[in-house]
């Protein structure tokens, strides 16, 4: 699900736009660590290989058919930061390219798709992929990383008012679950095969640590979604402090004075973000 | 004469296991053109990869002197030019002209140097009108003429081309023939493309698992390991 | 297909291809801001941006109806929210969801559609974007097509096979077997990956892109991002002060 431009409101995508610009800078930093420059045209062509993934269907029952998502399959093959970055790129391509999202709501996509979507899917691999869970692990992966986007993206868009009904929202969260179910058995799939003709592929998990810990850790991030999906049923107070905002300054020096002012500050606070944390060698 | 590339008892083993050179011994002299022909997987690309170090095996490689070490890779690759069989894989850049210009600005030619060297070289190809393209709107021809006008352009001592004339129709496959033939340097052909071999080389050596089992004219070394293709109508019976 | 469109009409000449990308750039964020931000008089404005836009492209001498088709590649999610609103009791948020997210496509498609890949990543470069991401989304777009062609020829060999296969087998066979493609596809694309990268060392690459070109900043650039961010603040003005 991409969010396009005048979804969300300004508090939401602002934020989320401050938050993705440093941790993806982040994560360039740490996707090129150790790999020199093989990683640039490897990563590019994987992203590519997620777009042309989704002409391959999958019959999932009464003549439907789906298709990949792809955030989890990534993380679990090149890694959780090379995954966010193939992620991020191509969500840009996405938005600048083919209309699929917005440029003021990449921000939030990235945070959806890309970075939560993606550590999500990373987790339960990292926590039971080197244990007798494995392949348990693998289709949780798939799983959680689309069904934490979905929910992510589905709050944001409660959080800035869009108007829903709770049956719309019950209806959206089964077809999340489905979509859920479909990418954890297709990554499942894929993954299984890719390991009987290219094993040196797939990444192999840390060593494990205490499934008491994994417990904590997957329900944290449930958590963490369906948390914000019950706080976005009441998205008043954001909405009044938009309009509140917006119609106290009425003056038009002060009101596009104000926007500039905070066009530059975004941007400001991007770039200071993005260079202090991912203060990249050349490329 | 002293030759361009020199390589004694080369041996390599995949990270696999699997041997593929067990001892190659090779030279090339200036002003040559070897045809490198044998069967799939018997080792001619895995063996011209070795000559810019994209590969390295035990034996000595020297070429132009220079032995092929991490500390001369830098000249070597300047020394060796390498059209791979993939010209898509070799066209990574947003244009043909940034294409051309990729090699000559690695190797340090400052930006005007660089595009009037890579507009020459494509016009060495005949494909100077097609410098502000994207690569991948080019024909499968084109291409290939890109690629080496990418390789041209660095004006190295030696060209390797890997199976160049795959993909390519006739009249595409003709006109390579042509560029090809009026390009000065010493060239390595790897190829199962006969009458393309005849065309141009004047020496084949044929491998076959891992080591060259003969070399000599290109004409007696298909006839010697029945490497042409010859297809005979079948007759209809009784006709 | 889009992008062959895209680039085609990027390599045009007109006034606004010749700007620097970082003036459209700018221009771009001022104008999506703008709209993002607004609430009141949404009609109003609305009609005033899209004839501003539209005035841009007749000056980018684009054709509009196409360009104006092409935007509407936004609409159908927006539709549904529409009707989702609409349903929910709320008709002008829809329309507004609908007036926004078309409005902001459509501004988007303006700048793509008049800057060459080239300057795009070089201004967004310079407007500090990270570099390796911009490589890797580079890289993206260039092999997108031909890794959408392997995809393309091998899920017309699985529809091939998949014709002999028994009906009630057909739905699970079918599942594995696109996995199997799906596999083959990923581990082609990495071996590929793994070429271009030799290509690259071949032509003497150590880790640096270099670059051919430079985009310089001129006062005509200043000019041009000043006044469109002028236009549209002074759109939004107008359209509220009408209203009330």
């Amino acid at each position: 699900m991409h969010i396009p431009d005048g979804f969300l409101a300004t508090p939401v995508w602002a934020a989320l736009d401050a938050l993705a610009a440093p941790a993806v800078g982040y994560a360039a930093r740490r996707a090129q660590r150790g790999f020199e420059h093989a990683r640039t045209p490897l990563l590019g062509v994987m992203g590519a290989f997620v777009f042309a993934a989704q002409m391959i269907n999958f019959p999932i029952g009464a003549g439907t058919t789906g298709h990949l998502v792809g955030g989890a399959l990534l993380a679990v093959t090149l890694g959780p930061a090379s995954a966010a970055i193939v992620m991020t790129a191509i969500l840009a391509v996405q938005a600048l390219v083919f209309q699929d999202g917005g440029v003021l709501a990449l921000g939030a996509n990235v945070v959806n798709m890309a970075l939560v979507g993606v550590l999500a899917g990373y987790l339960p691999y990292l926590l039971w992929g080197a244990t007798r869970w494995r392949r348990f692990s693998i289709f949780a992966a798939g799983a959680l990383s689309v069904l934490v986007s979905a929910v992510l993206a589905l709050s944001e868009l409660l959080i800035s008012g869009v108007p829903m009904s709770r049956a719309m929202i019950e209806i959206s969260l089964a077809l999340f679950a489905i979509s859920a179910v479909l990418e954890g058995a297709i990554t499942l799939a894929v993954l299984e095969s890719l390991e009987r003709i290219q094993p040196r592929l797939v990444r192999q998990p840390f060593p494990r640590r205490s499934p008491a810990f994994g417990v904590i850790a997957v329900a944290a991030v449930l958590l963490a979604s369906v948390g914000v999906l019950f706080a976005s049923q009441a998205p008043d107070t954001i909405q009044q402090l938009t309009h509140q905002t917006a119609a106290e300054s009425s003056g038009w020096f002060t009101k596009s004075a104000a926007g500039l002012g905070g066009l530059a500050l975004i941007y400001g606070a991007c770039l200071l973000l993005s260079r202090v944390a991912g203060r990249n060698r050349s490329v | 004469m002293t030759p361009l590339v020199e390589v004694r008892g080369l041996r390599f083993r995949y990270e696999d296991g699997t041997a593929a050179l067990n001892g190659v011994h090779f030279r090339l002299y200036p002003g040559e053109t070897v045809a490198l022909l044998g069967p799939n997987g018997s080792g001619k690309t895995t063996f011209v990869l070795h000559l810019n170090g994209l590969l390295s095996g035990e034996g000595a490689v020297e070429v132009c002197g220079l032995p092929v070490n991490p500390a001369n890779l830098a000249n070597i690759r300047r020394k060796i030019g390498m059209v791979f069989q993939d010209s898509d894989n070799q066209l990574f850049m947003p244009t043909v002209l940034e294409d051309v210009a990729f090699g000559l600005l690695n190797v340090g030619l400052d930006r005007a140097s660089a595009v009037s060297r890579a507009q020459a070289a494509l016009e060495t190809v005949g494909m100077e009108r097609s410098a502000s393209r994207a690569p991948y709107h080019l024909s499968a021809g084109e291409k290939k003429r890109v690629a080496v006008a990418g390789i041209v352009a660095m004006e190295p001592e030696v060209l390797i081309l890997d199976e160049p004339t795959a993909n390519l129709d006739p009249p595409g496959q003709r006109s390579l023939v042509e560029l090809i033939a009026h390009l000065p340097q010493a060239k390595i052909l790897v190829t199962h493309d006969i009458p393309f071999a005849l065309a141009l080389c004047q020496r084949a050596v044929f491998f076959n698992g891992g080591v060259i089992a003969a070399e000599g004219a290109v004409e007696d070394i298909v006839a010697r390991f029945e490497w042409g293709f010859t297809a005979e109508r079948s007759k209809s019976p009784g006709g | 297909m889009h992008h062959r469109i895209l680039e085609r009409w990027s390599r045009g000449t007109s006034p606004i291809h010749g700007l620097d990308p970082r003036a459209k750039i700018a221009a771009l964020l001022v104008f999506l801001i703008v709209l993002a931000t607004a609430h009141r008089s949404l009609a109003l404005l609305s009609a005033g941006l899209f004839l501003l836009l539209a005035g841009g492209v007749f000056r980018a001498r684009l054709p509009l109806w196409a360009v104006i088709e092409r935007a509407a590649l936004v609409l159908p999610f927006s539709l549904v929210f529409a009707i989702i609103s609409w349903a929910a009791g709320d008709p002008a948020r829809g329309l507004s969801l609908l007036a926004k997210s078309y409005l902001s496509a459509l501004a988007v498609l303006l700048v793509v559609a008049t800057t060459p890949l080239p300057s795009l990543l070089s201004g967004l470069e310079q407007a500090g974007v990270p570099r390796f991401l911009l490589l890797v989304g580079q890289f993206l777009y260039r092999y997108l097509f031909v890794i959408v062609e392997e995809a393309q020829c091998m899920r017309a060999a699985a529809a091939a096979r998949a014709g002999s296969a028994r009906a009630w087998l057909a739905g699970t066979a079918r599942f594995g077997a696109a996995a199997g493609a799906l596999a083959v596809l990923f581990a082609r694309s990495y071996g590929r990956a793994e070429h271009i990268h030799r290509a690259m060392l071949a032509r003497g690459f150590q880790g640096n892109f270099q670059k051919l070109e430079r985009n310089s900043f001129r006062m005509s650039d200043a000019g041009f991002a000043l006044t469109a961010s002028l236009a549209v603040v002074a759109l939004r003005l107008a359209a509220e002060r009408l209203a009330w």
